[in-house]
């Protein structure tokens, strides 16, 4: 299962082993074996997956109903309160009092944390600065924006200088742009702060470019662990969309036939995007092993004498490693009619509709 | 660790922006440091320190009037010829102002424990080193606590006049003493209960109104009930009936143990036997509201 091994035994920030969590009228984890090493890792579930229930017991707040699980070395059953001391967890929902302003309250949690006052408010005003929140932290922060209050969260996981933080899904209600700045933020936590990253997200792409590794879980079981090079490598998708010229009044069927030709695995519903998102029908999707299949685009497209009018990675979900972990290459999902690359994600969805029904949270 | 190195001679601002991050090496004063930090933010918190000046109004107010009212008192006492004792006891002062001492716990249970749920800040506590148990350790502590500054103050002042008015020095430090056990006990049994009313109504206007409830319409009721049997002759029930609300249970317990003068109807607090049935109810609604508290929080985790 878990094919992480290999890179990580140096030094595991996270380990289970076989760690289950069965509650009455659900199993939020199944047997679960993780090892996640030094770095930013990206937790990929839908809702109801496990991911918060994994938290949970990683911070050694609920016991586990079976199985072993340890963070930084230290047994998460007997060492919760030194687990915690070094650990920081940033929740997913709203958590700031709207009352005290943002250093008041990283103060607070600085010392929550055990950071002797002096210590406490030096570690705040400078976690404060390296989130970007500036003049505004004097404020209260019931007057932020969500992006700002999002900071001051990631703040308070991060004053008491951990060597590991627990980010539960911190992209949640940011605009494109928040986004963005808050993932460079968590990838500059480990790179510039030297602290290991546990963020979780349900969306794949947006991890997919910040984290070194990713693990999903489903239904609480693993259903892949590797690092994030290998997702690239064996799933990227091309878009790829050209003009029509005089010579070519079809250009995108004289590029599907030009890169068939050439041996490019086209992908979809004989390689047009039938997603209907604008310019479906004009865009081909084919499977980019490499260097080389951009440069073949390139040239076939130049060789037809066509308008390249984009070319660009597609971001992958969840779903597709769905589709992976079902061991066919994407034409293999095809049944019957032109809507592939729809079906699949909406079964998956369906799939975690229904899991995310039984249990959230608590 | 930090890989841009520091330009920190720069003068200018946005220059600040390029030091690199500084790690922590210094000491981790762990669980009981956090248990006391918790313990002194809610304490200066209950007084509105540290938190924004309107806050303040209310908590320093109620202050004001405990303090200066026993002032008055002294003044009254010192004023008349031939005093040998104050114009109060101790032990009665805190009944004769449960209203002001109502008005504090129901303004400032809720900003105790309700402001983490409401704002659901509870995960960021129980996410550090602290337990369960040492959250409502310390909010109830402090919350005590702080009652115990509001009613043993003007104790103090009481018994600082009537050194000044040089009455009994014996007699007074020992009804002094009887004084700060009774208003203990008192701060004990209503932190606890308010904390509860607070914590199970997190929305902070209700938390206002249940704590004031449960003190006011428990005392009105049982009163006026203990007036009606008092009228009726069935002076035995008087006794028992002072177990229903808080300010009468304490009532009961210092008129059987702490030598106060009872104010159930005809004066006739319960006896050394009646008084350890009132003791033993206090304890356990001590113990009950610590119980409900703990319980309340097992669901919050995370």
């Amino acid at each position: 299962m878990a094919r992480a091994t290999n890179v990580v035994f140096v030094t595991a920030v996270i380990a289970t082993e076989a760690l289950s969590m069965r509650f009455p009228r659900v199993t939020a984890l199944d047997r679960l074996t993780l090892d996640i090493g030094p770095g930013v890792t990206g937790l990929v579930g839908s809702n109801g997956a496990g991911k918060s229930t994994l938290i949970k017991i990683l911070l050694g707040l609920s016991p586990a109903t079976e199985g072993r699980a340890a963070v930084l070395g230290l047994d998460v059953a007997t060492s919760g309160a030194a687990i915690r001391e070094r650990v920081g967890y940033m929740p997913e929902h709203d958590c700031l009092p709207p009352d005290v302003s943002a250093t008041e309250f990283v103060v607070h949690m600085a010392r929550m944390s055990g950071l002797p006052p002096t210590a406490a408010r030096e570690r705040t005003a400078d976690t404060l600065r390296h989130v970007g929140l500036y003049e505004e932290r004097y404020r209260p922060i019931g007057g932020y924006s969500t992006g700002m209050k999002q900071r001051v969260k990631l703040a308070q996981a991060l004053v008491h200088d951990p060597q590991l933080v627990l980010l539960d899904e911190p992209t949640n209600g940011l605009d494109p742009v928040g986004r963005d700045e808050m993932l460079g933020l968590i990838r500059r936590i480990h790179t510039d702060f030297g602290i290991s990253v546990l963020v979780t997200s349900h969306l794949l792409g947006e991890l997919e470019r910040t984290c070194d590794h990713v693990v999903v879980i489903d239904g609480g079981t693993l259903l892949r662990s590797s690092s994030t090079s290998d997702f690239t490598q064996t799933t990227a998708t091309l878009a790829v969309e050209v003009t029509d010229s005089d010579t070519h009044p079809d250009g995108t069927g004289a590029l599907r036939k030009a890169l068939t030709e050439a041996g490019v695995t086209l992908i979809g519903h004989d390689g047009i995007d039938t997603e209907g998102l604008p310019g479906a029908g004009h865009i081909l999707l084919i499977e980019a092993t490499g260097e080389e299949t951009y440069d073949l685009v390139r040239d076939s497209v130049a060789g037809l004498g066509l308008g390249l009018v984009r070319m660009e990675q597609r971001r992958h979900q969840i779903a597709e490693v769905f589709r992976t972990e079902q061991g066919g290459a994407h034409a293999a999902a095809v049944p019957a009619a032109g809507v592939v690359p729809q079906s699949v994600p909406q079964s998956a969805q369906q799939v975690v509709q229904q899991k995310g029904s039984g249990r959230d949270e608590h | 660790m930090s890989t841009e190195t520091g330009t920190a001679t720069g003068r200018d601002a946005s220059r600040i922006h390029n030091i690199g991050y500084r790690s922590y090496d210094g000491p981790r004063l762990g669980r009981a440091y956090a248990r006391r930090s918790l313990f002194s933010q809610t304490l200066r918190g209950s007084f509105g320190l540290g938190r924004s000046a309107k806050s303040k109004v209310l908590p320093m107010l109620l202050f004001g009037v405990m303090t200066l009212v026993a002032a008055i008192l002294v003044a009254v006492s010192m004023s008349a010829p031939d005093a040998s004792k104050l114009v109060i006891e101790y032990t009665s002062y805190a009944i004769y102002l449960q209203a002001v001492i109502g008005l504090f716990i129901a303004a400032q249970a809720p900003q105790a424990v309700s402001r983490d749920l409401r704002f659901k800040s509870v995960p960021l506590y129980f996410s550090r080193p602290i337990e369960r148990a040492d959250y409502v350790a310390a909010k109830l502590a402090a919350t005590a606590s702080a009652l115990f500054i509001l009613t043993g103050a003007p104790l103090l002042v009481l018994y600082v006049g009537s050194l000044l008015a040089k009455f009994d020095f014996a007699d007074q430090t020992k009804w002094f003493g009887q004084g700060l056990v009774s208003v203990a006990l008192l701060s004990v049994l209503f932190a606890g209960l308010g904390l509860v009313m607070a914590a199970l109504t997190p929305r902070r206007g209700f938390g206002v109104a249940a704590v004031i409830a449960l003190l006011t319409i428990t005392y009105g009721a049982v009163s006026t009930i203990q007036a009606i049997a008092w009228e009726t002759g069935s002076e035995g029930a008087v006794q028992w009936l002072g177990l229903f609300s808080p300010i009468t249970l304490i009532d009961g317990v210092q008129t059987a143990f702490l030598g106060a003068t009872s104010a159930f109807p005809g004066g006739e607090g319960p006896g050394a036997g009646a008084g350890v049935v009132y003791l033993i109810v206090v304890l356990a609604l001590v113990a009950g509201s610590y119980a409900v508290l703990m319980r309340r929080y097992r669901r919050v985790g995370l």
